[in-house]
């Protein structure tokens, strides 16, 4: 299957901190993706770097062959990235309805705006709260609204950083069918994550990273057999 | 009805359904009846009011609507006076020049918004370092007019005068049949009411268009709206140079207005009253600062009459009250007080009740 997003050699450096080290790491066209590894292990970071937030060090990403590793956020989004942030990036003082058309409305035609909104306000499952402030929504809501606002830029490939943050266990295994619902519409997906649970809930391809580079890759079975994941997830070692 | 129109009421803009264009409208109908029954002086008083309200508008939208804190307004108001002034000394009245004077005088407002917007968004000056910057051109512009006193300071015809400030300034004028039409007292009036009411529904439908949509997702989370793949850098530049034209209308219209201008409408207490006047109407609605503007402006002149230094602390106290007590302004607070009255009939209008209750939540 064809990569979809491939970085090479990539690197960031902070002073003396190397944040992201020499990582090679390619995403198939319409998988769904894990990406784990302990605080500090440079997950943010190089979703920063996929995202056009940081300039790379060193290296190079590609995205859908194309070479955008000097390319802006917003013209990397335009190029079929999407991204839901760890924080819920929302706007809060609007309600759901113009959160929804604020993401939608380059994307769709003026005519349809309103039913689309309706369409993705039920996918996330907001249509009750739709006239509701952001703001006042649960977090777990806020975290579907953001997803929706993702989905709604209709994306071939979709960043997930921590998606489940701060969700009872029922929101986080909605938040699950939500995001296989996305990936059987073909949308690839590369989700961050702490939830272990959860993460074997998408149980598909899941690379460890640690002290900024790619430490495993595998299957979930794979990498719980790892002997070296569960050493630096316990903090015994840092030579894997 | 055309598209456009119904860009006239939406999320963006307080007031909508037929008992806020009745209202409107009577407002209206009362503006222009005005000057039949008002004393001359009173109407270019009112005219006077008016000319301010363009400049509140303006920032408005760079502030209230896009979230950029802005002193560059006065520099922009302060530009198109004294552009507008030596363009009309120099070219002067013949041929209805001095709209020529009035048009370049804006168009030089928004060129200096341009230059200074592209260096500060693409520079990336933003949060409080954008009011610091803005704050210290307008100072540094004042401070340099402020120099000019000599006879070497002139531009062609036009003395800039230093703090004596540049006198001898042509009224706009139109030739009539051989007459010259000075634009003055009741003409005045109207044609600032005109351009008032012209630039108002049109930044109306502007805020509720997609591009509104835009300057709000910026003001409420900017990472977020790069994140759907907006260039924010474009829209803050738009939106502050067309909050620097309507300054330039201002200070083109003042300056023809009273055929006058020093470096003093530059200073501190300058610098200072869009901020007030916009802050205690309401900032982030076109209506509010519309009002607060128009209200404040009154209030200013008549304590200025007993005492000037008195009405610059009623404006700082003012400004507290509004920061402690309704931090969206008066006029959204009083906007929300009406719904509240009329809460118990069915007629919904759920999208102002938003609006509203988001800038009373702030």
């Amino acid at each position: 299957m064809a990569s979809i997003l491939e970085t090479r050699s990539l690197q960031k450096r902070f002073g003396g901190l190397q944040a992201v080290a020499n990582v090679d790491f390619e995403i198939d066209d319409g998988e769904l993706h894990c990406l784990i590894g302990p605080n500090g292990a440079g997950k943010s970071t190089l979703f920063k770097l996929i995202l056009g937030r940081y300039p790379p060090t060193a290296g190079t990403i590609r995205f859908r062959g194309e070479d955008i590793t000097h390319l802006r956020s917003y013209e990397r989004i335009r190029r079929g990235m999407s991204i839901k942030m760890q924080v819920p990036g929302i706007f809060k003082d609007l309600s759901v309805r113009q959160n929804l058309a604020i993401a939608l409305q380059e994307h769709c035609r003026p005519a349809r705006l309103a039913a689309e909104i309706d369409r993705l306000a039920e996918f996330v499952d907001l249509t009750e709260q739709a006239s509701q402030l952001a703001g006042n929504l649960s977090h777990g809501q806020q975290q579907w609204l953001e997803i929706g606002m993702a989905v709604a830029i209709k994306p071939s490939l979709l960043l997930l950083d921590e998606p489940t943050a701060g969700m009872s266990p029922e929101e986080t295994f909605k938040t699950g069918e939500i995001v296989h619902r996305l990936n059987a519409e073909r949308m690839t997906i590369l989700v961050v994550e702490h939830d272990m649970t959860f993460i074997r809930q998408m149980a598909r391809r899941i690379t460890v990273m640690h002290l900024g580079t790619i430490f495993a890759q595998g299957t979930m079975d794979e990498i719980t057999r790892h002997e070296g994941v569960s050493r630096i997830y316990l903090g015994e070692s840092h030579d894997g | 009805m055309p598209r456009f129109l119904k860009l006239l009421h939406g999320d963006q803009t307080i007031g909508r359904g037929p008992a806020f264009w009745v209202g409107f409208c009577v407002v209206l109908l009362g503006a222009l009846l005005y000057p039949l029954g008002a004393d001359d002086y009173y109407v270019g008083n009112t005219a006077y009011f008016f000319i301010w309200i363009f400049m509140a508008l303006g920032l408005s939208l760079i502030w209230g609507y896009t979230g950029m804190l802005s002193f560059g307004q006065t520099a922009f108001f302060g530009l198109a006076g004294y552009g507008y002034g030596v363009i009309s000394i120099n070219l002067g009245s013949a041929y209805g020049l001095t709209f020529f004077a009035l048009v370049s005088a804006v168009l030089l407002a928004a060129l200096l918004a341009l230059l200074l917007g592209y260096f500060m968004i693409y520079g990336r000056i933003g949060g409080v370092f954008f009011g610091i910057v803005t704050l210290s051109v307008t100072f540094a512009f004042s401070q340099f007019l402020a120099q000019t006193a000599g006879p070497q300071w002139r531009i062609g015809a036009a003395r800039l005068n230093g703090y004596n400030g540049m006198g001898g300034i042509l009224p706009l004028s139109l030739p009539w049949f051989g007459e010259e039409i000075y634009i003055e007292g009741s003409i005045l009036y109207y044609l600032l009411l005109v351009m008032l009411v012209v630039c108002y529904l049109a930044l109306r439908i502007l805020v509720n268009s997609r591009f509104g949509n835009v300057l709000v997702a910026i003001r409420e989370n900017p990472e977020r709206a790069e994140m759907l793949g907006y260039d924010i850098r474009k829209y803050q530049l738009a939106i502050f140079v067309i909050g620097g034209a309507l300054a330039g209308i201002s200070g083109a219209m003042y300056t023809s207005w009273g055929q006058f201008i020093t470096p003093a409408t530059m200073a501190l207490p300058a610098v200072a009253m869009p901020i007030i006047w916009v802050a205690v109407g309401g900032r982030k609605d076109l209506t509010a600062t519309l009002v607060g503007t128009f209200v404040l402006l009154y209030v200013f002149q008549t304590v200025t009459v007993y005492s000037q230094q008195y009405a610059l602390i009623l404006m700082g106290a003012l400004l507290l009250l509004t920061v402690l007590f309704a931090p969206s302004g008066y006029v959204v607070a009083f906007a929300e007080l009406l719904r509240r009255l009329t809460a118990a009939k069915p007629r919904d209008n759920a999208v102002s009740r938003r609006v509203i209750r988001r800038a009373t939540d702030d």
